[in-house]
């Protein structure tokens, strides 16, 4: 990820160019994962489903290569300033690409359910939100692979618009299941799946986080956007 | 020493260096020059050794970091040719000024060297030999001096049953330590460390590197040292130099996560060519 001299040994240059591929490598499962599980639940898509599932064995496997890999580099080369934060970034990014392969496994487990039953409502708006996940996740491996700092703040702060839907999605489901129980377990599911697709909007945001301090130094120098206000949400059925 | 740095202190260690406002300077360093004859080994230095507190000072060989102890206790002056111009502020008085009494200056301003340099003599003569220059103490308030050194230089406990042998039976890293000792014995404000570990092994660099932690309570430590973890683990703010100019200073905890200058980067990062 840095763009700068080369290291006088030349061995500690290609341990940091194979951190960062790790990186790009895992981040390119993910980001098929979150594309797969989408359309499991948009085309209900079974074999997306399960491919979606099965790539979540490789995304943990390279976690931990991750992981030993950073310890390693730690342990035996003991690295310095932007070294040390690529480094350390490395380990924190790897932890938020495994939750969001997770995120992506569990949106496509529910998706096999949900092909169980009658469609309860227009897919438009879940649509919309995976598809916005999908280009950050996109943008943010891009701007790991490319240092770009400038990139990582858009991404930081386009999750505001994801939070917004799942504002929108979160209130309409609960009508859904206010005008007909039948609805309860399709829309739980289509709530968990919203909930996880925000989540893995906010691990990318965490991913924009880091690759801001790797590459300048310092904390991204504004407030995070927080749009999830569902927690605070009441719907109440109309008299 | 002000309010929020004694907060900070009685934190201990690494979060307190991480956090630690900059005493108050105890020497003030402006417009710093220093020449080997015409060679120009120091560029218009400006840094502050705050008070009670570590400097580390780092930079590849040739860049100034020894020269710069070397002026602090006017080290040049056994030397023709050498001189010094600008200023070095200690307590109002300008280290580098022809009227600066060198004897008392270097009471104030003590030096530990790369080498162990104990002199052929007992461990407590070693320790004596320095302070009899300075003070008339009676025997017994001279053995309480001896005490005194060696237990703050971290060695009592290893040497109290065989004071009166030679100092050369010492191993290493013991004589280093009783170099420490003696330093402190004339009870000097400022301790300059010139590499002080490079000859040693690791557990008596460890050692030396606690008594660092321990020494700075009282006394304003400058420590040269090619060793960057070692700055990282002692210093309160590391200074890095190049080519006789200082090139930065900065809390370490920051000169070692995120440097400003490029130099600094390349240099932290083991990419200087």
């Amino acid at each position: 990820m840095s763009e700068q001299s080369e290291h006088l040994v030349k061995s500690f240059d290609q341990d940091l160019k194979r951190l960062t591929d790790m990186l790009i490598r895992m981040g390119g499962i993910v980001e098929n994962q979150v594309a797969l599980a989408a359309e499991a639940i948009m085309d209900r898509n079974a074999d997306a489903a399960t491919r979606t599932v099965e790539e979540d064995v490789k995304v943990d496997a390279l976690e931990r290569e991750v992981e030993q890999y950073v310890i390693r580099m730690l342990a035996l080369r003991q690295p310095m300033a932007a070294d040390l934060r690529l480094v350390v970034a490395a380990l924190k990014i790897t932890g938020d690409l495994e939750r969001i392969g997770d995120y992506a496994a569990n949106v496509a487990k529910r998706s096999m359910v949900l092909a169980q039953f009658p469609a309860p409502y227009s897919l438009g708006g879940l649509a919309h939100m995976a598809g916005l996940v999908q280009a950050q996740l996109k943008s943010i491996i891009d701007a790991l692979g490319t240092s770009d700092s400038d990139k990582a703040i858009e991404v930081w702060r386009s999750d505001r618009a994801v939070d917004n839907i799942y504002n929108t999605i979160f209130r309409e489901l609960i009508t859904y299941m206010m005008e007909d129980p039948r609805n309860i377990t399709p829309c739980t599911h289509l709530l968990f799946i919203a909930k996880n697709l925000e989540r893995i909007g906010d691990h990318t945001t965490n991913i924009a986080e880091t690759i801001y301090y790797t590459v300048k130094g310092e904390v991204i120098p504004d407030v995070r956007p927080k749009g999830d206000t569902s927690a605070y949400a009441i719907v109440r059925p109309k008299e | 020493m002000s309010a929020t740095s004694e907060q900070t202190q009685s934190f201990g260690g690494v979060q307190a260096r991480a956090t630690a406002d900059m005493n108050e300077p105890k020497i003030a360093i402006r417009k710093l020059d220093f020449y080997y004859g015409d060679h120009r080994a120091l560029k218009d230095i400006e840094l502050n050794l705050p008070e009670r507190q570590v400097t580390g000072v780092i930079g590849p060989s040739g860049c100034g970091k020894s020269t710069l102890l070397r002026v602090l206790n006017r080290m040049y002056d056994l030397y023709p040719g050498q001189r010094a111009t600008g200023e070095a502020m200690m307590d109002g008085q300008n280290i580098v000024s022809p009227d600066t009494d060198l004897n008392a200056l270097r009471a104030r301003v003590g030096m530990v060297f790369q080498k162990p340099t104990p002199f052929p003599m007992t461990i407590y003569e070693n320790i004596a030999f320095g302070v009899k220059l300075h003070e008339k103490l009676t025997k017994s308030q001279m053995d309480e001096r001896v005490e005194w050194s060696l237990t703050r230089g971290a060695l009592w406990t290893e040497v109290k049953d065989r004071i009166h042998t030679s100092a050369m039976g010492l191993s290493g890293g013991q004589q280093q330590r009783l170099c420490i000792a003696r330093t402190i014995a004339v009870r000097p404000e400022v301790i300059l460390l010139d590499e002080p570990t490079s000859a040693l092994d690791p557990i008596s660099t460890l050692k030396i590197e606690e008594l660092i932690d321990e020494l700075k309570h009282d006394f304003t430590i400058a420590i040269v040292t090619h060793n960057m973890q070692q700055a990282a683990r002692c210093a309160d703010q590391v200074a890095f130099f190049y080519l006789g100019e200082m090139v930065e200073v900065a809390p370490a905890a920051r000169l070692f996560t995120a440097p400003k200058e490029k130099r600094t980067q390349d240099y932290v990062t083991g990419r200087f060519g």
